[in-house]
């Protein structure tokens, strides 16, 4: 593939949106009252409405015949290259917005770097994309703090859920090779530079939600390089199902 | 208040409806209308949340992004439109919670055909198709009902659905035209779903007891066996087009009258799903009550929370 580093760094771009989109798809009808179950589906609707413009692009960069279909949903486990946060699971709701809040802030910190890109596809997506994340963070921070200064019971559970979380925040700061050339082409964003201003931003929230904010310093990573936590493997059979049970048909 | 003027009232009420006046909730208005309203638009309210479920059941198992985006699309806005029925029936002095209890402990009843099960990506289409398109016929001629905030709300929700109606049949196509495996999944469904969709129109006129004074407060226009009828003659030839064929060996055009005969519906299927023993009605009643009972403390968390910025800010005040 000529591009093929532009093609990986979309991929590492939009893998998050497509597993996180599907963990807040699955709340659907679930959710505590009708309000946030609406919201909810709406950012996993937004999620994946920009997930097709990222694979709609890399699949016009592979120009191989695939489709955004195919990269979606007929990659194998390890060729998925989201970050570990994104495929944990609804444990409950405290866990649904701890995972949402904590990949908020860094989406948008990304996407208005990434709305510099020289690339004029990204940099458009990552426009229209401003708009809808701005509202996912204020949306999932505000149900942080509601949790965190709420009652004794969603305080702990919402403190739980952010401590257990935070060992996957540190790997979204990580860069890959293609990370890496894509910066050098004024096309990517070097997200080692985002990372001083993410905690800083979390903390802010975390303080103003009375809650505390970790200090362990153990980190998990490998979703990047697709090695995943045993949660993504079900998540991607439901994903996959129609597209491996009937292989080649339009739907 | 003497009998004498509450008659008095109740004539004068009357007489607006016959004049097609909009009845709006501080109105005066007699008890039973207020009572049968409440019952009618939180079953409607009802009906749209629980009928998320069987259509959220596919969301993480849509065979492409599109039909993903376009069926997230859709349950959101069966959610909306939840969200204004029950508002609309808030204005009648009853509160959501209220509501919800009811629908909880099986005491207000929901639109039965969501007890079904979605077993395959085709019941997606026939949903929409079908199930939304017998939604439409029930529904367009509420939006001039007599009840004000019910008549509006109407009117965006059948300009929702008939867009989810046009959705569902364009999955049916999509599959009638696809591979042979696509076209037995696009038949099957409509099998399953044929009768159903024919039932929730509702019982029988003989067997309706709430038709007359509905028609009265224009709560009803129609009777249940026209608006089957409409159903039928208008879903028939869409069938036809795309090469299914409706599970019915009785149905056959009836020159004479202009529509169609059909085959004897299953009545004692229908109570039985009404009466709470259908296939999913234990499914859908627990996941209701699930949703809500471990939501209860997000729910306390953000009144406990609100109550603390108000608090605060009442002290600033000082």
């Amino acid at each position: 593939m000529k591009n093929e580093n532009l093609y990986k760094y979309i991929l590492g771009i939009a893998d998050n949106s497509l597993i996180l989109g599907q963990r807040m798809g699955e709340l659907c009808g679930h959710g505590p009252s009708l309000e946030t179950d609406i919201a909810c589906t709406n950012i996993s609707l937004d999620l994946f409405g920009q997930v097709r413009s990222f694979y709609q692009y890399a699949a016009k960069i592979a120009g191989d015949g695939k489709t955004e279909d195919d990269i979606a949903m007929l990659r194998k486990e390890r060729e998925y290259v989201n970050v570990l946060l994104v495929e944990q699971p609804n444990t409950n709701f405290a866990y649904s917005i701890g995972r949402q809040f904590l990949f908020d802030v860094y989406h948008l910190l990304f996407l208005k770097e990434l709305e510099k890109s020289k690339d004029l596809t990204l940099s458009a997506i990552a426009t229209k994309s401003i708009k809808e994340v701005s509202y996912h963070q204020r949306f999932s921070s505000d149900w942080i703090k509601r949790l965190g200064d709420g009652t004794n019971e969603s305080h702990q559970k919402i403190q739980s859920a952010i401590d257990d979380l935070w060992t996957y925040t540190d790997e979204l700061f990580h860069q890959t090779g293609a990370d890496k050339a894509m910066v050098k082409e004024g096309i990517g964003v070097n997200v080692t530079t985002l990372k001083d201003k993410y905690y800083h931003l979390v903390k802010n929230v975390l303080v103003e939600s009375t809650l505390k904010t970790p200090e362990s310093k153990y980190f998990q990573k490998g979703g990047k390089q697709g090695i995943h936590t045993e949660h993504l493997g079900y998540l991607l059979a439901e994903l996959q199902y129609m597209q491996r049970a009937y292989p080649n048909m339009e739907w | 208040m003497s009998e004498e003027q509450i008659k008095n009232l109740e004539e004068q009420f009357e007489a607006r409806i016959a004049r097609d006046e909009k009845i709006e909730p501080k109105d005066w208005m007699p008890e039973k209308y207020r009572q049968t309203h409440i019952r009618q638009i939180s079953q409607h309210a009802h009906s749209e949340v629980v009928g998320m479920l069987p259509e959220g059941n596919w969301i993480t198992r849509a065979p492409s992004l599109r039909r993903k985006v376009a069926l997230l699309a859709k349950i959101q806005d069966e959610a909306g439109h939840g969200l204004y029925l029950y508002s609309a029936c808030e204005t009648l002095g009853v509160s959501r919670d209220e509501l919800y209890d009811q629908l909880h402990s099986g005491k207000a009843k929901y639109s039965s055909i969501f007890n079904y099960p979605t077993i395959t990506w085709a019941d997606m289409g026939a949903i929409g198709w079908l199930v939304d398109g017998a939604a439409i016929i029930n529904q367009v001629p509420l939006c001039n009902t007599s009840f004000g905030p019910y008549a509006r709300a109407m009117v965006r929700v059948c300009k929702e659905e008939s867009f989810h109606q046009r959705q569902g049949y364009e999955i049916m196509i999509k599959l009638a035209n696809g591979t042979p495996e696509q076209k037995d999944m696009a038949q099957d469904a409509l099998n399953r779903w044929w009768w159903p969709s024919l039932m929730m129109l509702g019982p029988t006129d003989a067997e309706s007891i709430h038709t007359e004074q509905s028609m009265k407060w224009k709560l009803k226009r129609k009777s249940n066996d026209d608006l089957r009828q409409q159903f039928i003659d208008q879903t028939v030839p869409q069938a036809h087009l795309i090469g299914l064929t409706i599970p019915d060996p009785d149905l056959k055009w009836n020159e004479e009258k202009g529509s169609y005969d059909f085959g004897p519906i299953d009545w004692d299927e229908f109570w039985q799903v009404v009466k709470g023993h259908g296939p999913c009605n234990k499914e859908r009643m627990k996941a209701r009550v699930e949703a809500w009972e471990e939501g209860e403390w997000v729910r306390d968390a953000a009144m406990a929370y609100a109550e603390k910025q108000k608090e605060r800010k009442e002290k600033q005040a000082v």
